[in-house]
């Protein structure tokens, strides 16, 4: 089967599921206890039965569940995700300003994590049994048992509050008015301390799977063969026993890309980011329900987006897979 | 014998503490001699390997060479730097491994991997190495060499990566070639034309290979000088046709005594009442259907009958891939024929529910292959003989009875019950495999490869284990192997498999001493030391 016909069937099945999680997501929101108008009512400090009725009439909340859910998937084909009354905007460009914080953070613990874990776990591979292999395995067992909230706040501690190096929370310099090169400075400056804080864990997590697959690979004939070819050990290393470790790897590559919307609650919360995380958690309190479906729907289809692209990468780098005839 | 180019000199390999035995190999000396073949014959923990592997210096970790020098070109191999040692890897002295299926990358392709041995030595432009690899290719005789250069190892047949190994060995025409156990995972016509190819090769280079081996029918084919070795020691060294012919220590002589000839056994009386019907049975297999592809079909099984009388041993002969255990397979009811009748004592276990199954199952037992895989690690072996017989309802103490008993009749004492398959050697674990399976009280007892992962010797023992149980059980037996001297050995009948199809069933003295079909006698001729063998029963005859 070619690649194009396999990520086609793969795209056509996507769509299906996305739906399903949508139509899935709609029950799950309306079966929670209160609802919006109740909310909003409650913080107008106007709990009168006749302005909720009127708020519920505004919103649509009157009508029947399975006429709401008519319209939310109508909206969700048409791309409309709906107004988030809470905002005050429609939830499309709330998600849109949202996204690139959230984004950028992910992606750099994402890159952070799986560049140092790869390295870490090879070099403690090639140390197999040494002094240097056991404190890279202590320490990566450290970062993987601790909790993320905790670190997060340690973090803040040591580097924002006690050492002064790095600002502790937020995205930018509030008011600052940098901008160009100036204002990415201030930015990267605000992303380290998220970006490692969220990192921590998985860099653990894929330094110990390197450093596991690459001493299973090691033992295997065709490094064996390597050598009797007269490789030197780096060329073996690298060329024989790392892409094949690798295979692994990526299996687990693809399972936390497919986290890097939703993933990141904690740590926006902790250093006040403006992520989607964070609306998330404010819209679950506010009980927007247009906002958290908006994300549970991106979220879902990040993490699908991922699976495929996942299969796609896993696909290049080992040729046995999906040419079996 | 006074042109050696490699000569060894009291080697002695150390095993790390704990080990079994002290030494792998003990104070072993021998000559290789330029442009020979010698063979070094021994059992498994015999030191063969290790004696190559500490040639081309890739020692396992922990083994060590505790003294004894190897001179090649005025040098000691065994005491080279490493750099020096990783320089003559390759280019000086070539090596192939017996698993052809792992000893390639599986991630690079078949020509990256060939001209990898020039990158390795800094030889040749990237495009001089391709255009190599390609003359490799060629030269060891893989079909369509320009689309087996692009090609990853999954796409290539056991043999053609063996090819493709001997191609990487041979691409620096190096003086010397060791080759450990090259043919012993392939099939019999596979591992002919594998031979045929190294003495060809040899003929061209002219470079001395040190052969290693279990087999003497492969000696037979290739060597001019023979070694044989076991627990670490050379037992015997000469000529190949001095050693094959009149083999002076007691232990070669076990070995080549051990080795199933083809000499026919007398026919057993058989009576007409069948043990096993199969009728007209088919099996295919589909792979890779989808919304967007046809499915691939495979005939694994193509219209078969075959019948065993009560009382016989019939061998199921095939190479892989011949559908012979998918057969018998169909027969246990592992897999699903998708039609045909398996009739064992009148009743058509193709056609059982799962219910009814369940309780005709101990009907036919099996004896697999492998004996380490095949038990339950974590189960005593009173357990593993006496669960069986109590899902069928025997009451637990008749079942450990008969466990104690079962392990006396095989020859392990009842005192093996209380303890776990990691204890047991790989001949006795399949005792034990054999005693399962006659916990059952079967009427049928399918022995698929039971003996093909056993060394000769040990081979022997279970092959007369079965031939003892057969006189006094009266069992029947449908053995599958690939080894045709195996089948000769414990058969009454023979059935031939290709490509799904019997293509020839007869007494073991008919199919052997007159084949009808032209792939039974292809067969024939492929079995390594064929002649050799022949000319041996002759003498004995």
């Amino acid at each position: 089967m070619s690649l194009i016909t396999t990520i086609l069937g793969r795209l056509v099945k996507a769509a299906i599921t996305l739906l399903a999680i949508a139509v899935l997501n709609f029950f799950l929101i309306h079966a929670a206890p209160g609802d919006p108008a109740a909310v909003l009512a409650g913080e107008a400090g106007a709990a009168d039965p006749l302005f909720i009725a009127q708020l519920r009439e505004r919103f649509g909340l009157d009508q029947p569940l399975y006429v709401q859910l008519w319209s939310y998937v109508k909206n969700v084909l048409t791309l409309d995700l709906g107004y988030s009354f809470r905002q005050g905007m429609p939830v499309y460009d709330l998600i849109a300003q949202r996204l690139p914080a959230t984004l950028l953070l992910t992606l750099s613990s994402f890159v952070i994590s799986l560049s140092l874990g790869i390295a870490f776990g090879v070099a403690a591979a090639a140390r197999v049994g040494k002094a240097s292999d056991s404190v890279l395995t202590t320490i990566a067992l450290l970062f993987y048992a601790t909790p993320l909230y905790w670190a997060a706040l340690m973090a803040v501690l040591v580097f924002s509050v006690q050492l002064g190096w790095l600002p502790g929370f937020g995205y930018e310099t509030v008011g600052s008015g940098y901008s160009g090169l100036a204002r990415a400075w201030d930015i990267l400056q605000h992303l380290i301390l998220p970006a490692l804080t969220l990192g921590l864990f998985f860099m653990a997590v894929y330094m110990r799977m390197t450093r596991a697959s690459m001493l299973e690979v090691s033992q295997m004939d065709f490094v064996k063969t390597a050598r009797a070819k007269g490789l030197s050990g780096p060329v073996i290393r690298r060329r024989h026993i790392l892409r094949n470790a690798l295979l692994p790897v990526v299996t687990l590559a693809g399972l936390q890309a497919g986290q890097l919307i939703g993933g990141a609650v904690l740590t926006e919360t902790v250093f006040a980011w403006p992520g989607i995380g964070r609306l998330m958690f404010e819209s679950l309190e506010a009980r927007d329900y247009n906002t958290i479906l908006g994300v549970f729907l991106v979220s879902a289809a990040m993490v699908i987006v991922f699976n495929i692209l996942t299969d796609i990468v896993y696909r290049i780098v080992d040729p046995r897979i999906g040419a079996k005839s | 014998m006074t042109d050696a180019i490699l000569s060894i000199d009291s080697l002695t390999i150390d095993l790390p503490i704990g080990a079994d035995r002290p030494h792998a190999v003990e104070d072993v000396s021998f000559d290789l001699n330029k442009g020979e073949i010698l063979c070094v014959v021994g059992e498994s923990g015999s030191g063969k390997s290790m004696t190559a592997n500490a040639l081309m210096g890739l020692l396992p970790d922990g083994v060590t060479v505790g003294k004894g020098r190897a001179m090649f070109d005025g040098k000691d191999v065994l005491t080279l730097p490493e750099a020096q040692k990783q320089a003559m890897r390759g280019a000086r002295i070539g090596m192939i491994f017996q698993e052809p299926m792992t000893a390639l990358n599986p991630l690079m392709r078949i020509g990256d991997q060939i001209a990898e041995v020039f990158a390795a030595h800094n030889l040749l432009s990237g495009s001089e190495r391709r255009a190599r690899a390609l003359a490799l290719v060629k030269e060891v005789g893989l079909p369509d060499p320009e689309k087996i250069i692009r090609a990853y190892p999954f796409q290539l047949s056991g043999g053609q990566r063996q090819r493709a190994m001997i191609a990487m060995a041979l691409a620096l025409e190096p003086e010397i070639l060791i080759a450990d156990e090259p043919t012993t995972a392939l099939d019999v016509t596979t591992q002919a034309q594998i031979l045929r190819l190294i003495l060809a090769l040899r003929e061209k280079h002219g470079m001395a290979v040190m052969f290693i081996t279990h087999d003497f029918g492969v000696v037979a084919e290739i060597a001019d000088r023979v070694i044989v070795m076991r627990y670490g020691q050379i037992v015997e060294a000469g000529i190949a046709k001095q050693v094959l012919e009149s083999p002076q220590h007691e232990y070669t002589r076990a070995l080549l005594d051990a080795i199933p000839t083809g000499t026919v056994p007398e026919l057993a009386p058989i009576t007409t009442a069948p043990a096993l019907e199969i009728r007209h049975l088919n099996k295919i297999y589909r792979t890779g259907g989808s919304p967007f592809r046809a499915a691939r079909e495979v005939r694994a099984v193509n219209d078969v009958s075959l019948t065993i009388a009560k009382g016989e041993v019939v061998g199921l002969v095939g190479e892989s891939g011949s559908g012979k255990s998918t057969l018998g397979r169909a027969v246990v009811r592992l897999v699903t024929p998708d039609s045909g009748q398996v009739l064992v004592g009148g009743v058509d276990m193709a056609a059982l529910d799962e219910n009814e199954l369940r309780k005709q199952r101990h009907r036919v037992q099996m004896v697999f292959q492998d004996p380490y895989a095949s038990l339950n690690p974590r189960h005593r072996i009173l357990r593993t003989l006496s669960d069986g017989p109590m899902a069928k309802g025997v009451s637990k103490q008749q079942a450990h009875k008969r466990a104690l008993d079962l392990l006396e009749i095989v020859g392990l004492g009842a005192d093996a019950a209380t303890r776990f398959p990691h204890e047991f050697s790989g001949g006795q674990r399949q005792r034990i495999g054999i005693a399962r399976a006659l916990a059952m009280d079967p009427e049928l007892i399918i022995a698929d490869e039971a003996v093909s992962a056993l060394d000769v010797s040990i081979q022997a023992q279970v092959l007369e284990l079965l031939a003892d149980l057969r006189r006094q059980m009266g069992l029947s037996i449908l053995f599958i192997t690939h080894d045709l001297r195996v089948a000769a050995q414990v058969c009454d009948r023979i059935a031939v498999m290709q490509y799904g199809r019997l293509v020839e069933v007869g007494p073991v003295r008919d199919v052997f001493h007159a084949p009808k079909q032209a792939y039974t006698r292809e067969l024939l001729a492929a079995v390594p030391g064929a002649g050799w063998a022949m000319e041996k029963e002759d003498a004995t005859a």
